[in-house]
């Protein structure tokens, strides 16, 4: 019993702490201690799950919905890291979003901070959850609970919005996510996630109706549209209607990285590696998210808006994952567990300084942006640091895990994902290069009054970048994990 | 006492009924119906107890032994049906009497109580007899009672969607007759077991088709089975709240019910499913349903008539799973049955909380709800989210079963529907939710009643229900499990 309530702990923290923030915020001065202790006891919690498993193969079942497959939670390594990544993040985003909300004067700052928290409750959840079932369950509920985050601003736009993310998001994991489950357990009898693949572990020895397979690939990753491969992508730029730290969460976190986390966890631990060799969709599916990776970074090119032009980029990066996990080696799924970290770290901090930028100065749109490197030098050099790595530059994270992707891709002969990989790189360049040097060489078209950021701000963009620098000097924290998935 | 539980169940509300009319004092009367509700409950307990220890029990009306007299026939599968509409009638009781001090003339209410305990006497025994024609009669005890339950409502069109139903219902209720006319004339009896007995002997033949069809239409009419639904949405927005929560979360289910049982134990699996086209007919009039009652809600401006058609459309996803005809499918629908009267409760008394309040007809009129009744809102929020079938409450439950079946049957297309029923379901209850909590209130509508607590607590009460047996399925899939290997596919397993 002990045991089930430790392995709950990180999804009941951080609900229990939604209804902590809903009590006590009219008290002003216990505001930043509760909150704070969120993410720092869920992170506790990991560590205890983490000793009191026997590192990575064991699950907990903690009750049954349906005969013999319930809710059920274990850690792994893929799960281990992610679930660390999120909750790290999440301290270093409550940071940063209490001192936004602040000066921006949003309304119903306890709102938005008890959903963040189930939010990222549902994304714990996800991360921990050890069959299919209960990752499809926190998956839906992840959607539900970020609604009200996204529409948070509540005028027209913003439920425009709103309305689009539940369709898509809802949608296709109904339309296509529910039915690729009830195939799995129609196939196999069972929904757990088990090494090597629970279909290749059920089907070894008999024969194997490829074309089956092959659709089911196609309905897992149009059905977790979290991913926002194209077509299923539009949601990520509508909802960028939310507040910055919104976006943050979303667009480097939670939503975003549970799509591609599951995507991850469904082919090592679903299909297993071995029945997808050779499968027509694979190629099919590698060319839809090549196209998705160099049509967005174009239409990134002509974006305006910052946060559209990140979103964009987010829907290239995400894509990277996907394609990377295809390539369908073990090197492949280190790879793309290190684009995960890589980009998640970069993203937020490029997220959090375009949120400076529109805290200080009420600017949203690059255009506007001429000159402020000159006032706003920790922001702006943040900013450049975030580009740099996600353009892959060496000495930050991103630079890491495009090697691993190359690498993997060479190994297997790939050369189209090389090819991707090169053309958007280049479009990487041509998209930030322009922001950067606006910052830094133009004069400011106008005066304007800049006003002095928090120092929570400050500090939380300072320690994002200082994690990308970490990672990047020691690669091994995420890998060393990564190699034990069997 | 106990050995005569089978009759009290049904006899406890019909008493009450008629007690009910002669004392004629409105409180009074709130605590007769009370209490023969929940002595109802108590029998069917007990019911469900012996059903359950000793198996199948056979009650003889009167001491007449079957198959001449009237026999009722108690299974674990109707004991707990029995059981748990005894249940949420008692619940919809309990908040009844505020609603209809408000909704009702005073000098109907007396009326009111007599017509409801009526009705579910007349329900219960639908589910526990074991006659066809005793069927009948209850049959037309508890449509006659809901007559006047949809025409008691204040609004005036509650009368034109009595009279449409009443039509309706007596074209269902004829149909029915003639089937199990046909059906005495080919066996000699009107003993629902000794039937299926006698079939067992016979060859197939058209009288014995021709009474499947008339039988099977007749208690359609009666689902709202699409598209004999025509008088559903009407007599549910019209009726009082509390006769509406009533009709929803029950009468429809009980004639699925009735006709769940003539398929599977009184014609038998074999002989109806050896027919594709009947297979064919209820899949596709199920989809259909589906698919043109959710785009009709849709549109729907008035809030009652809303998930009235939505009613229609979960009736559609309850049918089908008779379609998919495996344990997978049954499992599905048999566990709908009791999710969807859950859900539908709960939606209706919210509303029934809204009319109390504030009059609130059309779906305009939630704009701002969730600042103004916030508990209410979330209600109303949760519950409808359990109709799209987000994971975590009922509706996923009974979704993934049918899903399930139709895989097990390769039925593709039935899946595929299964999803984009779901996504019109979204659409519907998406409009709901925007206005409750992304509206400005209108003005004018400042001035409100107080929701009495007891009106509050039985609707959050059916709310957490929605959410409990999503999480816990013991219950509920156990119900299901049993009613599909022990009773309906008792012979093919």
């Amino acid at each position: 019993m002990s045991q089930q309530i430790i392995y709950l702990l990180p999804v009941l923290i951080p609900i229990f702490l939604s209804i902590l923030i809903k009590i006590t915020w009219e008290i002003q001065n216990l505001r930043y201690p509760i909150l704070l202790s969120g993410p720092i006891l869920a992170l506790w919690s990991v560590y205890k799950i983490q000793q009191n498993s026997d590192f990575m193969s064991s699950s907990i079942n903690i009750f049954d919905i349906f005969p013999n497959i319930g809710i059920s939670l274990g850690l792994e390594p893929i799960s281990f890291v992610f679930i660390i990544m999120v909750n790290s993040l999440w301290l270093v985003a409550t940071l940063y979003s209490y001192g936004y909300m602040r000066t921006n004067n949003e309304k119903r700052l306890g709102n938005f901070f008890s959903f963040f928290a189930i939010a990222i409750g549902c994304a714990n959840g996800a991360a921990l959850s050890s069959n299919l079932l209960t990752l499809f369950i926190f998956y839906e509920l992840l959607t539900v609970s970020t609604y009200p985050l996204v529409t948070h601003k509540g005028d027209e736009q913003s439920k425009q919005s709103g309305r689009k993310y539940l369709l898509i998001l809802l949608g296709t994991s109904l339309c296509f996510f529910l039915p690729a489950m009830g195939y799995v357990y129609y196939v196999s009898g069972n929904l757990d996630f088990v090494s090597g693949g629970l279909l290749t572990t059920t089907l070894s020895g008999m024969e194997v109706n490829n074309i089956a397979i092959s659709i089911l690939l196609v309905l897992f990753i149009f059905g977790i549209s979290k991913a926002a491969v194209m077509p299923f992508h539009s949601w990520l730029p509508a909802a960028m209607v939310a507040p910055t730290p919104v976006s943050a969460l979303l667009h480097a976190v939670a939503v975003v990285k549970v799509g591609v986390f599951s995507i991850i966890k469904v082919l090592v631990y679903i299909f297993g590696l071995d029945i997808l060799l050779g499968l027509f969709s694979v190629d099919f599916m590698i060319y839809i998210c090549g196209f998705t990776i160099i049509t967005t970074s174009v239409i990134a090119l002509k974006q305006d808006n910052l946060k559209k032009l990140l979103a964009y980029s987010t829907i290239s990066q995400l894509s990277y994952v996907v394609i990377a996990i295809l390539i369908l080696t073990p090197s492949a799924i280190i790879a793309a567990s290190m684009h995960l970290v890589a980009h998640a770290v970069s993203k937020i901090t490029l997220f959090f300084a375009a949120g400076a930028i529109y805290s200080s100065t009420g600017y949203t749109k690059i255009s506007e942006m001429d000159g402020i490197g000159k006032n706003l030098k920790v922001v702006s050099i943040a900013f450049t640091l975030g580009a740099m790595s996600l353009v892959g530059i060496p000495l930050l994270v991103g630079f890491t895990s495009k090697w691993y992707i190359v690498q993997s891709s060479v190994e297997v002969g790939q050369w189209f994902i090389l090819l991707i990989i090169t053309i958007s790189t280049l479009l990487n360049i041509g998209y930030f290069t322009p922001i950067i040097y606006k910052f830094f060489f133009k004069n400011e078209l106008k005066e304007v009054s800049f006003k002095t950021l928090p120092q929570d701000i400050n500090l939380s963009i300072i320690i994002c970048c200082a994690l990308m620098v970490i990672l990047f000097l020691q690669p091994n924290l995420v890998m060393e994990v990564i190699s034990n998935v069997k | 006492m106990n050995e005569h539980a089978p009759a009290l169940v049904v006899m406890l509300p019909i008493i009450g009924a008629v007690l009910i009319m002669l004392i004629r004092h409105n409180n009074l009367n709130w605590g007769i119906a009370l209490l023969s509700g929940i002595s109802t409950i108590y029998y069917s307990i007990i019911l469900y107890l012996n059903a359950r220890s000793v198996g199948t029990i056979s009650y003889a009306m009167g001491g007449w032994e079957p198959p001449v007299g009237i026999e009722y026939r108690i299974d674990e599968f109707n004991s707990l049906l029995i059981a748990l509409i005894a249940t949420v009638s008692f619940l919809i009781l309990v908040y009844a009497k505020s609603s209809l001090n408000i909704e009702l003339k005073k000098n109907k209410i007396s009326t009111f109580y007599s017509m409801y305990l009526l009705c579910l006497g007349g329900l219960i025994g639908i589910l526990s007899t074991g006659d066809a024609f005793n069927a009948f009669v209850f049959l037309e005890i508890s449509s006659l009672a809901t007559y006047v339950i949809i025409s008691m409502g204040n609004d005036r069109r509650g009368l034109l969607a009595a009279y449409q139903y009443l039509i309706i219902g007596t074209i269902g209720a004829t149909l029915y007759v003639i089937g199990v006319g046909l059906i005495f004339i080919i066996t000699g009896s009107l003993n629902l077991y000794d039937i299926s007995v006698k079939l067992g002997d016979i060859e197939l033949y058209r009288p014995l088709l021709a009474s499947l069809a008339f039988i099977t239409v007749g208690i359609a009419l009666k689902i709202a089975l699409f598209p004999l639904h025509a008088w559903l949405p009407n007599a549910y927005a019209f009726a009082p709240s509390v006769g509406t929560a009533f009709l929803a979360s029950t009468a429809t289910k009980v004639a699925i019910y009735l006709l769940i049982k003539y398929l599977y134990l009184v014609y038998g699996f074999d002989l109806v499913y050896s027919n594709q086209i009947f297979i064919f007919v209820v899949l596709s009039l199920s989809i259909i349903a589906m698919f043109g009652a959710s785009m009709i809600a849709i549109f729907q401006s008035n809030l009652k008539k809303l998930f009235a058609y939505s009613s229609v459309a979960q009736i559609g996803y309850i049918t089908l799973g008779i379609g998919i005809a495996n344990y997978n499918g049954l499992i599905g629908s048999t566990v709908h049955i009791i999710n969807h009267s859950i859900i539908k409760a709960a939606i209706f008394l919210a509303i029934g909380c809204l009319v109390f309040s504030s009059k609130i007809v059309n779906i305009d009129q939630l704009a701002g709800l969730g600042k103004r009744m916030p508990m209410v809102a979330v209600c109303i929020t949760v519950s409808s989210l359990s109709l799209i079938g987000v994971p975590g409450t009922v509706g996923f439950i009974s979704k993934w079963y049918l899903v399930l079946g139709s895989l097990e049957q390769g039925l593709w297309v039935v899946v595929f529907a299964l999803a984009v029923s779901s996504i019109l379901a979204l659409i519907y209850v998406g409009r709901i939710i925007e206005l409750i909590w992304f509206h400005a209130p209108v003005g004018g509508m400042v001035s409100q009643n107080k929701i009495p607590f007891e009106m509050i607590a039985v609707t959050v009460v059916m709310t957490i229900a929605t959410i409990y047996f999503g999480i816990d399925t013991r219950l509920t899939g156990d119900l299901a499990k049993i009613a599909v290997e022990n009773v309906l596919l008792g012979e093919q397993l």
